[in-house]
C-alpha cells in the first residue's frame, strides 16, 4: 500500500527513534534505532511482548516520556519534529492532531468530572469553543462511539458506566478535536473477549468514516489479524520485521515472528503441543550488539550471537542474517 | 463418581457487602459469586473453567482450595467429603490439593531464595523428611521446571514472570498433589511465554497422573489444555460439555457469543462478533430467571421468571429453556 | 559444525551471557551496598559509634569520678571551674564541683541507653500489634485503631509523672514508660504494609499449606515489613532520646545522682546566666551530634532500603 502513496509524505515517520531510562541500577534502553513510516489513513499495527519497548514509542511521540526517559532520533509529524519542538508547540499538536488511547479506560477519565465535562473541556481549551458548542460535539463524538442514550450519559460520572463504555468514551476523547492519527495502546487488553470484539469493530468504523491514521499497539496477533493493513513487529526494543499483515501471517520471514504464531493456541485447529520460544525475554541493560533474539533462536548460527541485522527489503522488512528459505 | 476424584456438588459461595450497610447494626448486602456449580472430575484429566471477568470462576476454585468461605454445597475428595471446618479434612485436602496463582511474581515471597520456596511445602507435607532431603527434592523439583543450579540461591525478583510461574508450579507439585487449582496461570504472561507453561503443565500432568482444574479467560488456551470446559456466567453454569464438542457446536446463547468474539490470528477470517446488549444484573440481586435472560439475544418469556434447570443429555449439558426444547 | 552442535554452543553463549548480567544478592545484600555508597550515613554511624565508645569507655581516661565533689573549685565554679587541661576537669565542672567530663561519659551512657533499648523496644512491639490487627482485620484491628487514637491523644508528659508517683524515677522505669508510651511508634505503618501484603498471593500460597495465621505473621509478613520497621526505628530512637531529655529537662526523668543529657542540658541552662557557658555547651554538643548522626543514619537507610528508588 505504501506503492499507491509514494508521491506524499508519510502522516508520521519515526527515524532512528531510542529511548533509554535511567534507573538505579543504570541504563535501561527500552527503544533501539526504530524507524517507521504512517502514512494518511493508515493502520499500523506494533506488536511485541512486555518489554519489547512498543508502548514507549508512543509515549515519544507523546512526548509523555517518565522523567528518567530520553528520547533521541526523529519523530516528524507533518514535516515538524515533535522531539525538538517547544512544548506549547507540542502541546497543540497532541491535543489536536493526535488522540491516544491507553489501555485502562478507568486511569485516563477523571472520576470527579462529568463525562460532558472532561469531553468538552477539550475542544474548549484547544479550539476555543463556546460551552454550547462543545457540549454538541461531544454528543456528536459520543454518538460516534455508540454510546446508547448519549444525551442523558453526559451528566453521568466514569463510574457510572462499564468497562467497555468507559474506554468508549476515551476513544471519544482521543476523537474531540477530529485527530489526524490516532495511538490506541492496548486498548482492549483490560477487556473481556465479548467487549474487546465490540470496541476493535468501533476503532475499524471510525476509522474508515473519519480517514484517520491508527497506530495499534499489541501483543495480542489476533486483534492485529482482523484490523490492521501493516503489522512491525518489535523484541527487545528492535523492529524484528515489517510487512503487511497478510504476509506477516501468510509468510512470516523473522524466526521471532513465526515463534510467535506458533505459540498462539488455535481454537479451531488445537495441536498436540504448543510450539514454545524457549528462554526469557532479553536484559535491556546495554545496547543490543547483536540480534536481541538470537539466544531465544532455534535458527541463530554464531554470527547471530555478533552481529546486529539491519531491517531491509522492500514491501515486506525484516531483520534476520539468516535467508527465509532456511528457516524452520 | 468412584473414580472422580474431585467432585463438587451445587457449591454457592457469597461475600457480605459491608459498604451496603445503612447503620452499623444493620444486616450486611449479599454478594452471590458462585451459585450452585457441580462438576466431576476424573484422575489425570484437566476441566476449564472459562468467563469474563466478574463471572465468580476464581472464587469457585478459591473456595474448593479452602481460601474462601464456602457458603454452602459439596466438596468431595477422593470419595470422601470435605469438611472445611475439620483440620484432619484440611490437612488431607491440602495434601491433595494445590494451586497456581495468576499474578507469578506476587505469589513468591520476595524475601526467600527460589530453592527454599520450592522445599517450603515439604515441611507440612512430608515431615518423614529432614532438611537435607527437602533441599534435594527441591532442587529435584527445580532442576524438572527448567532451571540450573546456579539459579536455585536467587530471589524472584531476578526472574521473568515465565520464570516465576515456573517456580510457583515447582512449588504447587513438589509435594505430589493429586490435583493442581490453576487460577488464571497464564494471563500475566506473554504470548512465547504461556506456551511454555502450558506445555510444562501438560507434560507434567503426564507424569504425575495429575488431575487440572484450570481457570481462564482464554477460550483458546482453555481449549488447548481442557479435556472437559464449563462455561461461567455470574456464578452460574451456562454449559459444560467435553472441550471438542463445546467449541465445535456451543448450544447456549452464551457461549455461542463468547465463541463469535475470539479474535482469530488468520487476517483472512473476518470474526462477526455477536453484540450482546444490556447490563449485567446486580450480582447483590440476582434475577429469578436466567442469569444470563437480561443479555440473551434469545430470550424467550419464560427466561425473566424461571430459572433454567443444568439439564445432562449425554456428555454434555446446559442451563437454557431454549436447549431444552432443541434437544427434548 | 553440524547444526545440533551450532546449536549448543549458542546456548551455552546465551547461558554465559545471561549468567554475566546477573549477580544475585538478596535484598539486604543490595541494601548494604546502596548504604554504604551514602557517605554522609556512613560517616554518621562512625560517629554514633564514637558516641557508644564513649559511653562504654569514656570513665577509664577521666581524672575524677562524677560522685567526686571537687572541693578545690567549690564555690569558685566560675573562675576556677572552666575547662582544663591541669585539674584533670577536661569540660569544667558543674555547679556542685562534680567533673564535667564524667558527668558527661554517664549521661551519654543513660541517653544513648534509653534510646536504643526502648526506641526498638517500642516500634517492636507496635509492629506486632499492628501487624495483627492489618492481618486479621475486622473487629481486632477497631479495637486496636479506636485505642491507637485515645493514646495519641494523651500528652504523654502525664504518663511520666504518674507511673514516676507510683514506681520511682529509676533507668528501668523510665525505659518501661518510654515503651508503654510509644506503643504506637510503628503501628499505622505496619498495619498498612501488612494490609497489602496480606493480599499478595504468596500468602495464599502459604495458606494453602496449612500454616497458621501467626507462622504466616511471622515466617512471610514480617521479613518483608522488616525494611519498613529498620527505617521506622532509626527515626523512633532520636524521636525517643529527645523525650528522655526532655522530661529529664523537666524534671520528672532522671534522678540525682544519675544524669542524662536532658539533665546536663537543664543544669547548664540554668547557671548558664552566671557565666558559665561549659556546663551548657558540653552536654548540648553531644546531644547534637548524635541527634544529626542519628537523623543521617535514618535518612540513609531509609535510601538503601525503599524499593521506590529501585
Amino acid at each position: 500500500m505504501r506503492d499507491t502513496q509514494t508521491n506524499t509524505a508519510p502522516l508520521l515517520s519515526v527515524r532512528d527513534l531510542s529511548v533509554r531510562f535511567r534507573t538505579g541500577d543504570g541504563l535501561v534502553h527500552a527503544v533501539n534505532n526504530v524507524s517507521f513510516d504512517i502514512d494518511v489513513g493508515e493502520k499500523l499495527a506494533v506488536v511485541g511482548e512486555s518489554g519489547s519497548g512498543k508502548s514507549q514509542i508512543a509515549l515519544a511521540i507523546m512526548g509523555l516520556l517518565a522523567k528518567n526517559g530520553e528520547a533521541s532520533g526523529k519523530i516528524m509529524f507533518d514535516g515538524r519534529d515533535l522531539l525538538h519542538l517547544p512544548l506549547g508547540e507540542l502541546n497543540k499538536i497532541r491535543a489536536r492532531q493526535i488522540g491516544i488511547i491507553f489501555q485502562d479506560p478507568m486511569s485516563s477519565l477523571n472520576p470527579y468530572m462529568t463525562i460532558e465535562r472532561q469531553l468538552a473541556e477539550i475542544v474548549e481549551l484547544h479550539e476555543g469553543a463556546s460551552r454550547r458548542d462543545a457540549r454538541k460535539r461531544a454528543l456528536e463524538v459520543m454518538d460516534a462511539v455508540q454510546i446508547p442514550d448519549a444525551r442523558a450519559r453526559l451528566d453521568a460520572y466514569p463510574h457510572e458506566f462499564s468497562g467497555g463504555m468507559r474506554q468508549r468514551i476515551v476513544i471519544a476523547m482521543a476523537l474531540m478535536c477530529n485527530p489526524r492519527l490516532i495511538l490506541a495502546d492496548e486498548p482492549t487488553t483490560a477487556l473481556d473477549v465479548t467487549v474487546q470484539a465490540q470496541i476493535m469493530k468501533l476503532l475499524g468504523d471510525i476509522q474508515r468514516d473519519m480517514g484517520t491514521a491508527v497506530v495499534l499497539i499489541t501483543h495480542d496477533l489476533g486483534v492485529v489479524a482482523g484490523f490492521c493493513d501493516e503489522t512491525l513487529v518489535l523484541y527487545g526494543g528492535c523492529i524484528m520485521e515489517q510487512a503487511p499483515t497478510l504476509s506477516i501471517f501468510d509468510a512470516p520471514g523473522h524466526p521471532y515472528t513465526r515463534g510467535l504464531l506458533r505459540a498462539v493456541p488455535n481454537i479451531e485447529d488445537p495441536a498436540a503441543s504448543l510450539a514454545a520460544i524457549p528462554g526469557s525475554p532479553p536484559s535491556q541493560r546495554k545496547p543490543p550488539a547483536a540480534c536481541p533474539f538470537a539466544p531465544r533462536c532455534v535458527d541463530a548460527v554464531d554470527a547471530c550471537h555478533l552481529t546486529l541485522p539491519d531491517l531491509d527489503g522492500d514491501g515486506s522488512k525484516r531483520a534476520c542474517l539468516r535467508p527465509v528459505e532456511v528457516l524452520t | 463418581m468412584t473414580d472422580n476424584v474431585l467432585s463438587v456438588r451445587d457449591l454457592d459461595v457469597t461475600f457480605r457487602a459491608n459498604q451496603t450497610k445503612k447503620w452499623p447494626w444493620s444486616a450486611p448486602g449479599k454478594v452471590h459469586a458462585v451459585n450452585g456449580v457441580t462438576f466431576d472430575l476424573a484422575a489425570g484429566h484437566t476441566i476449564g473453567i472459562v468467563g469474563e471477568s466478574g463471572c465468580g470462576k476464581s472464587s469457585l476454585i478459591r473456595a474448593i482450595a479452602g481460601l474462601t468461605p464456602v457458603a454452602s454445597g459439596e466438596v468431595w475428595l477422593d470419595g470422601a467429603q470435605i469438611d472445611y471446618a475439620n483440620r484432619a479434612d484440611m490437612h488431607r485436602l491440602r495434601q491433595s490439593m494445590q494451586m497456581i496463582f495468576q499474578d507469578p511474581i506476587a505469589s513468591l515471597n520476595p524475601r526467600m531464595t527460589i530453592r527454599e520456596i520450592v522445599a517450603e511445602p515439604l515441611i507440612y507435607f512430608r515431615p518423614d523428611m529432614d532438611a537435607a532431603a527437602r533441599r534435594s527434592a527441591a532442587e529435584q523439583m527445580l532442576d524438572r521446571v527448567g532451571f540450573t543450579s546456579s539459579q536455585f540461591n536467587r530471589f524472584p525478583h531476578e526472574f521473568s514472570g515465565g520464570q516465576c510461574q515456573r517456580i510457583g508450579i515447582a512449588r504447587a507439585i513438589v509435594a505430589e498433589p493429586k490435583i493442581l487449582l490453576c487460577d488464571e496461570p497464564v494471563s500475566a504472561l506473554d504470548v512465547s511465554i504461556q506456551a511454555q507453561v502450558i506445555n510444562l503443565l501438560k507434560d507434567i500432568q503426564a507424569e504425575m497422573g495429575l488431575a487440572l482444574v484450570f481457570v481462564a479467560h482464554d477460550l483458546g488456551i482453555v481449549r488447548h489444555i481442557s479435556d472437559e470446559i464449563l462455561v461461567m456466567y455470574m456464578g452460574g453454569m451456562m454449559e459444560q460439555a467435553p472441550a471438542g464438542a463445546l467449541i465445535a457446536k456451543p448450544l447456549h446463547p452464551y457461549t455461542q457469543a463468547l465463541l463469535s468474539a475470539v479474535p482469530i490470528p488468520d487476517p483472512r477470517i473476518q470474526i462477526t462478533p455477536q453484540v450482546l446488549e444490556g447490563d449485567l444484573p446486580s450480582p447483590m440481586a440476582l434475577p429469578p430467571g436466567c442469569l444470563f435472560q437480561s443479555r440473551c439475544p434469545k430470550r424467550i418469556e419464560r427466561c425473566a421468571n424461571v430459572r433454567p434447570a443444568h439439564l445432562t443429555t449425554g456428555n454434555r449439558a446446559v442451563t437454557c429453556h431454549l436447549a431444552e426444547r432443541v434437544e427434548v | 559444525m553440524t547444526s545440533a552442535s551450532r546449536r549448543l554452543k549458542s546456548r551455552e553463549f546465551a547461558d554465559a551471557a545471561a549468567e554475566e548480567m546477573i549477580t544475585s544478592r538478596s535484598f539486604w545484600a543490595d541494601a548494604r551496598g546502596r548504604f554504604l555508597r551514602n557517605r554522609m550515613a556512613v560517616f554518621s554511624v562512625f560517629m554514633l559509634l564514637c558516641l557508644v565508645v564513649f559511653a562504654l569507655f569514656g570513665h577509664t581516661i577521666a581524672v575524677w569520678n562524677y560522685e567526686e565533689i571537687d572541693w578545690a573549685v567549690l564555690g569558685q565554679v566560675k573562675t576556677e571551674g572552666g575547662p582544663s587541661l591541669e585539674n584533670g576537669h577536661w569540660f569544667g565542672v558543674d555547679e556542685l564541683g562534680r567533673d564535667l567530663y564524667a558527668r558527661v561519659v554517664q549521661g551519654t551512657r543513660t541517653s544513648l541507653m534509653v534510646g536504643f533499648v526502648a526506641g526498638p523496644l517500642s516500634v517492636m512491639l507496635g509492629a506486632l500489634i499492628g501487624a495483627m490487627a492489618g492481618y486479621f482485620g475486622g473487629r481486632f484491628d477497631q479495637t486496636v485503631m479506636g485505642l491507637y487514637t485515645i493514646w495519641i491523644s494523651i500528652p504523654y508528659i502525664i504518663f511520666f509523672v504518674v507511673w514516676q508517683a507510683f514506681f520511682g524515677r529509676s533507668l528501668t522505669q523510665m525505659i518501661i514508660v518510654i515503651i508503654i508510651v510509644n506503643w504506637t511508634a510503628g503501628l499505622l505503618i505496619v498495619r498498612g504494609q501488612v494490609m497489602m501484603l496480606k493480599n499478595r498471593e504468596f500468602v495464599d500460597a502459604a495458606r494453602m499449606l496449612g500454616m497458621s495465621d501467626m507462622a504466616i505473621i511471622f515466617k512471610h509478613l514480617m521479613p518483608n515489613v522488616l525494611w519498613v520497621v529498620v527505617i521506622y526505628t532509626s527515626l523512633v530512637i532520636p524521636e525517643v532520646i529527645m523525650a528522655e531529655s526532655l522530661v529529664s529537662f523537666l524534671g520528672v526523668g532522671i534522678q540525682e545522682p544519675n544524669t542524662s543529657w536532658g539533665a546536663l542540658i537543664s543544669e547548664g541552662a540554668r547557671t548558664m546566666t552566671f557565666g558559665t557557658l561549659w556546663q551548657l555547651a558540653f552536654p548540648a554538643m553531644f546531644f547534637v551530634i548524635a541527634q544529626v548522626s542519628l537523623f543521617y543514619i535514618g535518612d540513609g537507610l531509609r535510601d538503601a532500603l525503599d524499593p521506590k528508588e529501585r
